[in-house]
C-alpha cells in the first residue's frame, strides 16, 4: 500500500471521504460511550485509584524492564521455548521467515498484532511463497482490501458492512448479503477451514508474565486462543515493553483494558499460554518462539518519553481524540495513530518524517485524562514541539521570526500597546462591517469557515483608567 | 479583598466588554480591584508552539508585573492552566524562576474559580432571562481541574433556563495555531460543537475562554446563527 508522505496531503483525503468518516465516527462514538458507562458502573472514584495502581504497575516495570526481560527470558527457556531478542524490526522479521523456511510451513495463520504491522511481517514471509492469513475478523477484512489497521483494537473501522460485503464477496463461492451475521458466519466458516491447515501460528502479546513465562491473549473473537492452541509451532511477538510481573498485576490491567478499549468489563476471551504443550497435554504447539522486539523502545527508557512506554494498546485515546474521529487512522501515515501515534510515530521513525504528527492536535488533553495508565500524551505533544524547535532546531522560518517578534514586543507593556495599536490602526484595508473579511495567511485559513471580529475601537487597558476609581 | 486583575492579552485586544464585565461582577461581590499595568500575555501561544525560550521572557515579565499582588484573577480557563501547568515546565531548570513561579502559581485564579473558591459566593444576584447552554473549555476542565464552578454560578442566575450541552467537554477545535495550521480538521470539529449547540435550542452560549468562543462564535455567525455567545462574566453582569 502506498503512503502519501506529507500528512497534509493525507488528512485532506481523509476529510473528503464521507463514508470512511461515518463509519469512523459511528465506531469512536460507540466505543467511548459504551467506556464512559463501563467506568460509571465501576464508580469515578474507584476508576481513578484503579488507574493510579495501573500507572503504578507499568512504571515499575519500565524503570526495571533489564530485570523483567531477564526474568520473562528464563522462566520461557525454562519451560523449553525459544527466545528471539530482536534489536530491529528486520531482525525479527528474518528470525521469524527463517523459521517457516526451517519448518517447511505453507500455510501460517496469525491473531491480531500491532508490534507485526510495525515490523511489516506479512510481506516478508508471502515474499517466500507462505501463504500468511489473519485470523482477527478486523484484521483479515484489512488484510483483504490490501490495507493497514486504521484503529488500534478495531483495525477495519473505517469500513461499513456494505464494504465488506464486496471484500468477501471477491472470496467467497456464493454471493453474501451485506448483513453482520450473514458476513460474521461467511467469515467464521472460511477461517476455521484455515485452522485446520495451519504449519506456523504467529499472534501477537497483550501481556507477558516475568514470573510463569507466560503470555496473555484478550480477543472477542476466540481466535487466537485457537491459533495458540493449533499450531505445531507458535511464534508469539512482542513488543519489549509489554511485560508484567505476574498474574496479580495482570488482574488490574486485564480489566482496565477492557473496560478503557470497548467498555466491556472483561475482554471475552483471555487466554494464558505457557508455550510448549507438556507431556501431560493434549494440545498447544510442540515448538514455541518468543520473538521480543525493540525497535526503537530500548532508547526512550531514562528520557522524557520513558512514559509512552506504560501504553497498553488499548485504543481509548483515538476515540477520545477529536482529530482522530475527525481523520480516522490512515491519515496519520504509520502504524499507530491518534494521540499514541502522534507521540510513537516520531519518536520511533523520526521527527523528519513524522514530525506533523506533534501538530495534528488541538491539544485538549483528552486523550491524557483517558488514559488508563496516565501517560501524559498531551504534555508529550508540547515537548516534542519544543524538541523540534529547540533540540533540532528546525522549526517553521516564519513561526521563527514571528516569536521572537512575539517575545521581544510581549516582555515590554509599552512595546505591546504601541504595536496592537499599530495594528488597529492599520487593519481596516481587511475590515468590512466590524468584521475581518480578508487576511493573509494564516488568517485566511481561519476565514474559509469562521468570522474573526476586528480589533475594536477601545482595548481593555485603555478603557480602564475610566474605570479605575470604581466607576462603571 | 483585594486582587489584582490580569485581563489576559485576548479580553484586551479583542473583548474589551468581557472586561468591564469582569470588574463589575468582581466589584459587587466585594472586591477592591488593581490593574498592573505592565500585564501583557501569559505566554500561550509561544508555549504551544514550543518556544519556551521566548515564552520564558514574557513569562518572567508576567510574574514581575504581579509579584506585589495578593491574588490574581483572570477571565480565561486556558491561561489560568497556562500558569498553572506550563510555568512549573518552563522554569523547572530554574531554581530561581521556578520559585517565584511557584509563588505566581498559588495567587492565580479562573474567575469562576475564584468567586467560588476564594469567595465562597454561588450567586452574584443576576437576573438573566434567557435560555442558556455552556461549552466546558479543555484547559479549563481537564489542566486546570475547574468544571463545575461556572455552572454554579450559572445556574444560580435568576430567570435562567440552563441546558446541558451534550458533549460539553469535548474540543471546539480552536487549538491555537492549529485552527489555522490544520484548518480543515478545525473546521470539522468546531462543526460538530456547533450542531451540538444547535441541537439545545439555547439562546445563548457561554463560556469561559474567549479562544473557544471566538472560535464557535465565528463559526456559528458564520452559519448565519442567532445564538448569541457571551463570556460567564457577562451572563453574570445582567440584570442588576
Amino acid at each position: 500500500m502506498h503512503i502519501e508522505p506529507s500528512f497534509h496531503k493525507r488528512y485532506k483525503k481523509a476529510l473528503n471521504d464521507k463514508t470512511m468518516l461515518k463509519a469512523v465516527k459511528l465506531g469512536t462514538g460507540r466505543l467511548r460511550g459504551n467506556r464512559t458507562k463501563a467506568i460509571e458502573a465501576v464508580g469515578v472514584e474507584k476508576w481513578l485509584e484503579f488507574r493510579d495502581r495501573a500507572e503504578a504497575i507499568r512504571m515499575h516495570v519500565v524503570q526495571h524492564l533489564d530485570q523483567y526481560l531477564e526474568q520473562m527470558v528464563d522462566s520461557v527457556l525454562k519451560r523449553g521455548g525459544h527466545v528471539c531478542l530482536a534489536k530491529t524490526g528486520e531482525e525479527a522479521v528474518q528470525y521469524i521467515a527463517d523459521l517457516a523456511k526451517k519448518k517447511n510451513a505453507k500455510n501460517i495463520v496469525k491473531s491480531k498484532s500491532m508490534v507485526t504491522e510495525e515490523i511489516h511481517l506479512n510481506p516478508a514471509l508471502e515474499q517466500q511463497g507462505c501463504k500468511v492469513i489473519e485470523s482477527d475478523l478486523g484484521e483479515w477484512i484489512i488484510q483483504l482490501a490490501g490495507e493497514t489497521p486504521s484503529h488500534i483494537i478495531v483495525p477495519a473501522m473505517h469500513k461499513n458492512r456494505f464494504q465488506v460485503a464486496d471484500l468477501f464477496n471477491e472470496v467467497s463461492k456464493d454471493k453474501i448479503p451485506a448483513e453482520v451475521q450473514a458476513l460474521c458466519g461467511f467469515a467464521r466458516a472460511h477461517l476455521r477451514e484455515q485452522f485446520l491447515k495451519i504449519d506456523m501460528g504467529i499472534t501477537g502479546c497483550n501481556f507477558a508474565l516475568a514470573d510463569s513465562g507466560a503470555f496473555t491473549l484478550c480477543t472477542n473473537e476466540g481466535n487466537a486462543r485457537i491459533v495458540s492452541a493449533l499450531s505445531p509451532t507458535l511464534v508469539t511477538v512482542m513488543g519489549m515493553e509489554r511485560i508484567l510481573p505476574g498474574v496479580e498485576e495482570l488482574a488490574v490491567m486485564l480489566s482496565l483494558l477492557a473496560r478503557s478499549a470497548t467498555g466491556q468489563k472483561l475482554t471475552v476471551y483471555n487466554t494464558l499460554s505457557t508455550g510448549v504443550r507438556s507431556e501431560d497435554e493434549y494440545d498447544g504447539p510442540q515448538e514455541f518462539h518468543l520473538v521480543i522486539v525493540d525497535n526503537g523502545r530500548s532508547k526512550l527508557l531514562g528520557s522524557k518519553y520513558e512514559k509512552v512506554l506504560n501504553c497498553i494498546r488499548c485504543g481509548a485515546c483515538l476515540n477520545a481524540c477529536p482529530v482522530f474521529r475527525n481523520i480516522g487512522g490512515h491519515a496519520y501515515g504509520w502504524v499507530y495513530p491518534g494521540p499514541i501515534g502522534a507521540v510513537l510515530s516520531p519518536l520511533y521513525q523520526g521527527m523528519d518524517k513524522y514530525g506533523e504528527l506533534a501538530y495534528a492536535t488541538t491539544l485538549c488533553g483528552a486523550c491524557a485524562s483517558t488514559c488508563p495508565v496516565k501517560i501524559p500524551l498531551h504534555d508529550m505533544l508540547y515537548a516534542l514541539r519544543n524538541d523540534k524547535v529547540e533540540l533540532e532546531h528546525k522549526g517553521e522560518l516564519a513561526e521563527d521570526i514571528a516569536y521572537k517578534g512575539w517575545s521581544a514586543t510581549f516582555a515590554s507593556a509599552s512595546r505591546y500597546r504601541f504595536s496592537v495599536r499599530m495594528a488597529r490602526r492599520f487593519q481596516f484595508p481587511l475590515v468590512s462591517a466590524g468584521k475581518i473579511a480578508y487576511g493573509p495567511p494564516p488568517i485566511s485559513n481561519w476565514l474559509k469557515a469562521r468570522d474573526m471580529p476586528a480589533l475594536p475601537d477601545k482595548f481593555f487597558h485603555e478603557i480602564w483608567p475610566d474605570m479605575k476609581d470604581g466607576k462603571e | 479583598m483585594k486582587a489584582s486583575l490580569f485581563i489576559t492579552c485576548i479580553a484586551d485586544l479583542m473583548y474589551a466588554d468581557v472586561g468591564k464585565s469582569v470588574v463589575n461582577v468582581l466589584r459587587r461581590s466585594g472586591v477592591q480591584l488593581d490593574f498592573p499595568e505592565g500585564q501583557t500575555c501569559c505566554g500561550q501561544p509561544a508555549f504551544s508552539s514550543g518556544y519556551y525560550k521566548e515564552t520564558a521572557v514574557v513569562a518572567k515579565k508576567i510574574i514581575e508585573v504581579f509579584e506585589k499582588s495578593e491574588r490574581v484573577v483572570m477571565p480565561s480557563g486556558s491561561c489560568a492552566a497556562m500558569i498553572h501547568h506550563g510555568y512549573p515546565i518552563l522554569f523547572k531548570d530554574d531554581p530561581v524562576w521556578a520559585k517565584k513561579a511557584d509563588d505566581f502559581v498559588h495567587k492565580c485564579y479562573e474567575f469562576s474559580q475564584f468567586i467560588v473558591d476564594v469567595l465562597g459566593i454561588t450567586d452574584v444576584g443576576a437576573t438573566f432571562k434567557k435560555k442558556v447552554t455552556y461549552h466546558s473549555s479543555c484547559h479549563m476542565s481537564r489542566i486546570l481541574g475547574v468544571e463545575e464552578q461556572p455552572k454554579i454560578l450559572l445556574k444560580n442566575v435568576k430567570g435562567i433556563e440552563f441546558i446541558e450541552l451534550p458533549f460539553a467537554f469535548d474540543c471546539c477545535g480552536f487549538g491555537g495555531t492549529f485552527s489555522m495550521k490544520m484548518s480543515g480538521i478545525s473546521e470539522a470539529i468546531v462543526e460538530e460543537k456547533v450542531d451540538n449547540i444547535i441541537e439545545t435550542g439555547a439562546d445563548v452560549l457561554a463560556g469561559s475562554d474567549l479562544t473557544c468562543l471566538m472560535n464557535i462564535s465565528g463559526r456559528l455567525s458564520r452559519r448565519g446563527s442567532r445564538i448569541k455567545v457571551m463570556h460567564l462574566a457577562q451572563v453574570l453582569d445582567q440584570g442588576v
